[in-house]
């Protein structure tokens, strides 16, 4: 970066030499309009999907047929569709319940905990309360019970958090096992045969819409991520997390009492983890075991991240993921491959939109200034004398790098500022 | 203000929100299937197409048992591999279910499930599709549920488990223990690392141990529990822990590499089920008991062509091919084989019973002809049914007879459960 002056420093002229003796050189970039940044992330499924049909390929399957099992598996029959759209809405359901914390810079790696908790406490009532009371009312119960769950496991490392700086990470994470091993322990004591198998609990299942199941879990999510949508874009809340999440200390000065706010997004988070715990439990398994959440709530750390933190996009990135672990099932299942090719496929998935998103974030130039150079000079030392014309070549570049460097803090701070208007309006 | 509206109208949309989609739900909750009316047609043999459930895949010795049974099977049938469909890694939860639903969804007609917790799954995927059969194997539901299209499967492989229990005392005798061996040592101490302590289980190690007392009387075992069908480190960290007690023989159930593997690196005799694990154990490797699936599935489709219908519980024995022992390892005992051939022959004409009351005690008394066991599920897992008969040689357990899968779940004298 340069000095205010304008004046080169001795850094700035270290900089200057790196990059010109460089090959490739990457800057950050902010400018990188929506459209393009979709269509390079189109591009990388696209790679992606090309790369897994090629080893469906070499593992004895078929080019085509490798998509065409794909299709077949989300979309030969109603059933398959309901089951993508009941894997997407549990995912998306989880994303966007650590999105608000995440939002925050509350690293909330404990949704698998939270969502399991969630199931036991709806679980508990199934079991104690079945057969006591009305279906429709034991089903509100295991709502109300479910919220409790997850938001108590959630609300306890943001007390810590808020009271003693404690950290996040490593709590949420470790309360993740501590609610696997209740969940064992519970069920050592209501499965007295030792099987460890509680088995489909037969009150307080979520009723089925015309005839299918899931269908009511689907409707419920679609309904709470418009309701998320709006909090996180147009409440006061909702900003008032985003400012804790650039700056705790601008948060204090406009007067945001940064406590308040953490322990309020994370009862917010567990709430909606539990909510996903219900439906997991009271409309999907009607039982419970430490693998009811399935290693959702991690994954569905990866799609809020992939989206950025916005819901429209979580939709797409929890529907592409689940539709890719089902389909890469089928194609395992036609062909005949191992059990783990469908663990391959979305791992290859994840490894290309993140790599994508490497583009979407820094621009790659290429210096051919000094491919031109060491061609010309066949290898010779590059330290050698450079002349005008080079020269002149090198300093534009850089000119070009370096406003860009200047450019990214300026145009942040517009951002934020834009963001503190908006904030006043809604106000 | 604006803020209080907001979170106020948020607030208020949830719960209507939640509200209506219970109201949409629960106009359509009292619509019992009442109509359901079980249609199995005839097969023909082209027509036939099996689905098979398993809970993991080929790295599991309990699965990869039931894979290699389906290709026997298929191949002893004269199906073509496109008649068969396997999905693996299916958790014991909704994924079952959607599994069957989508097994159907591909033209199955006959569904098999692996794993004691995909029962009510299944079961659920039984009820809605009438006109598909479905097959569990180890589970305890199909006759008193009753849906005329679902069916309970297991083989009486406490016979194979006492067999290999055997082969273990015959060992352990090779190697200077019992009375008047050279080790000095009448009670040896043998290990079992077992998954989940509930029937399947017990009524496994309780028949291997009997099969080792048969020939060491002073023995006693330790039994420690995974509470996992599948857990590598678990299962290898048992049986290190079982070997540190002083355990000098160890058997498993339960579906890793684990136990083998340990074994082989401390060279204690290991005793193994479902696969032989001898090409990665082949010095510790003794030998073990296997369900052989095949005679059950061919049963099944052969029944479905004939249109004929299938049992609620079918027990595959020795004499059906069902209860298999292992290839026995390089350095079993010698004269094993005649031994065995000598008990196999007792065990198919009836004048052996393995829980005979006579070579068992719990809490130090005999059993008496009044002994209930759990035999129809209940959710207390009460027991119900008078399961002690006149056998072979005065009184014995009949394990097996009641119901397909195994209802033995007592602790008798000289097993010690190191539970934590």
């Amino acid at each position: 970066m340069r000095s205010v002056t304008g004046k080169p420093s001795k850094f700035d002229a270290f900089v200057d030499k790196l990059k010109k003796e460089s090959p490739i050189h990457i800057s950050k970039r902010v400018d990188m309009p929506a459209w393009k940044q979709w269509l390079i992330r189109l591009a990388a499924i696209v790679v992606a999907l090309f790369i897994c049909a090629i080893i469906t390929v070499s593992e004895g399957g078929d080019f085509g047929g490798f998509f065409v099992q794909l299709g077949n598996a989300n979309f030969m029959q109603l059933r398959n569709f309901i089951v993508l759209l009941q894997e997407t809405a549990i995912l998306l359901l989880i994303a966007l319940a650590i999105t608000p914390a995440f939002k925050m810079k509350f690293w909330n790696i404990g949704a698998e905990g939270q969502v399991l908790m969630g199931g036991l406490m709806c679980a508990t009532c199934m079991f104690y309360l079945g057969g006591k009371m009305s279906n429709s009312a034991l089903i509100v119960v295991m709502l109300i019970a479910s919220i409790a769950g997850g938001a108590i496991w959630a609300v306890i490392p943001a007390l810590f958090k808020a009271k003693w700086n404690t950290n996040e990470t490593l709590f949420t994470l470790m309360l993740n096992y501590i609610a696997m091993g209740l969940i064992s322990f519970v069920l050592t004591i209501w499965v007295r045969s030792g099987s460890g198998v509680l088995g489909v609990l037969r009150y307080g299942q979520f009723p089925r819409i015309g005839n299918q199941p899931y269908v009511l879990n689907i409707i419920i999510v679609a309904i709470i991520t418009v309701l998320i949508w709006i909090y996180l874009r147009f409440s006061k809340h909702g900003y008032e997390l985003s400012v804790v999440g650039e700056s705790i200390n601008t948060a204090k000065y406009i007067g945001i009492s940064v406590p308040k706010v953490i322990i309020r997004t994370m009862l917010l988070s567990g709430a909606l983890c539990g909510i996903a715990g219900w439906l997991l439990v009271g409309g999907t398994s009607y039982s419970i075991t430490t693998n009811t959440a399935g290693g959702r709530g991690f994954t569905a750390i990866l799609i809020s991240w992939l989206g950025h933190f916005e819901p429209i996009s979580m939709v797409v990135f929890s529907l592409i993921a689940a539709f890719l672990s089902k389909g890469a099932s089928q194609v395992a299942l036609t062909y005949h491959l191992s059990g783990s090719f469908p663990e391959i496929i979305t791992s290859i998935f994840f490894f290309a939109i993140i790599a994508c998103e490497f583009f979407n974030n820094y621009k790659v130039k290429f210096n051919f200034a000094h491919f031109k150079k060491s061609k010309e000079q066949g290898g010779e030392a590059t330290t050698a004398v450079i002349s005008d014309s080079e020269r002149e070549d090198g300093e534009k570049g850089i000119e070009d790098t370096a406003e860009e460097h200047i450019e990214q803090p300026t145009s942040e701070g517009a951002a934020l500022e834009g963001k503190d208007l908006e904030g006043e309006v809604t106000e | 203000m604006k803020k209080r509206i907001l979170s106020i109208v948020l607030i208020v949309a949830l719960v209507a929100s939640l509200t209506i989609g219970l109201a949409i739900g629960l106009t359509g909750c009292d619509d019992t299937p009442a109509a359901r009316e079980v249609k199995l047609a005839k097969l023909d043999k082209t027509a036939v197409k099996i689905g098979l459930i398993c809970l993991h895949d080929e790295n599991s010795t309990y699965d990869k048992n039931f894979i290699d049974a389906m290709e026997t099977a298929r191949q002893n049938l004269g199906l073509t591999e496109s008649q068969v469909v396997i999905k693996k890694n299916i958790p014991e939860g909704p994924a079952c279910y959607d599994a069957a639903s989508e097994l159907v969804g591909l033209g199955c007609n006959i569904i098999f499930a692996d794993s004691f917790g995909h029962e009510d799954y299944i079961m659920q995927a039984a009820w809605e599709f009438p006109t598909v059969r479905f097959c569990h194997a180890t589970g305890t539901k199909a006759r008193t549920a009753n849906y005329g299209n679902f069916y309970n499967a297991f083989a009486s492989i406490y016979e194979g488990r006492y067999l290999a229990g055997v082969i273990a005392g015959l060992k352990l005798q090779d190697m200077g223990y019992g009375e008047g061996g050279s080790k000095n040592n009448a009670a040896p101490k043998v290990g079992y690392v077992g998954a989940f302590p509930y029937a399947e289980v017990k009524s496994g190690y309780t028949s291997w141990f009997l099969g080792v007392r048969s020939i060491i009387p002073g023995a006693t075992m330790e039994v420690t529990f995974t509470n996992s069908w599948l857990d590598e480190t678990a299962e290898k960290n048992a049986a290190n822990a079982l070997i540190d007690r002083g355990c000098v023989l160890i058997s498993q159930h339960a579906d890793s590499w684990g136990a083998p593997t340990a074994c082989e690196e401390k060279n204690i005799p290991n005793i193994t089920y479902n696969i032989s694990t001898s090409s990665k154990a082949p010095e510790t490797y003794l030998g073990g008991s296997r369900i052989n699936w095949a005679p059950y599935y061919e049963y099944v489709v052969n029944q479905a062509i004939a249109g004929a219908p299938i049992a609620y519980d079918y027990v595959g024995t020795l004499k059906t091919g069902s209860v298999e022992l292992l290839p026995l390892g390089k350095n079993v005992a010698e004269g094993t084989q005649a031994k065995l051939d000598e008990i196999i022959e007792k065990l198919k004409n009836g004048t052996l019973d393995i829980f005979d009351l006579d070579s068992f005690t719990v809490k130090g008394a005999k059993l008496t002809e009044l002994q209930l066991a759990d035999v129809v599920t209940d959710d207390a897992f009460t027991p119900d049914t008078l399961v002690v008969e006149n056998g072979a040689d005065g009184l014995a357990f009949k394990e097996s007879s009641k119901r397909s899968a195994p209802y033995f779940d007592l602790d008798i004298d000289g097993i010690t459960l190191l539970m934590d």
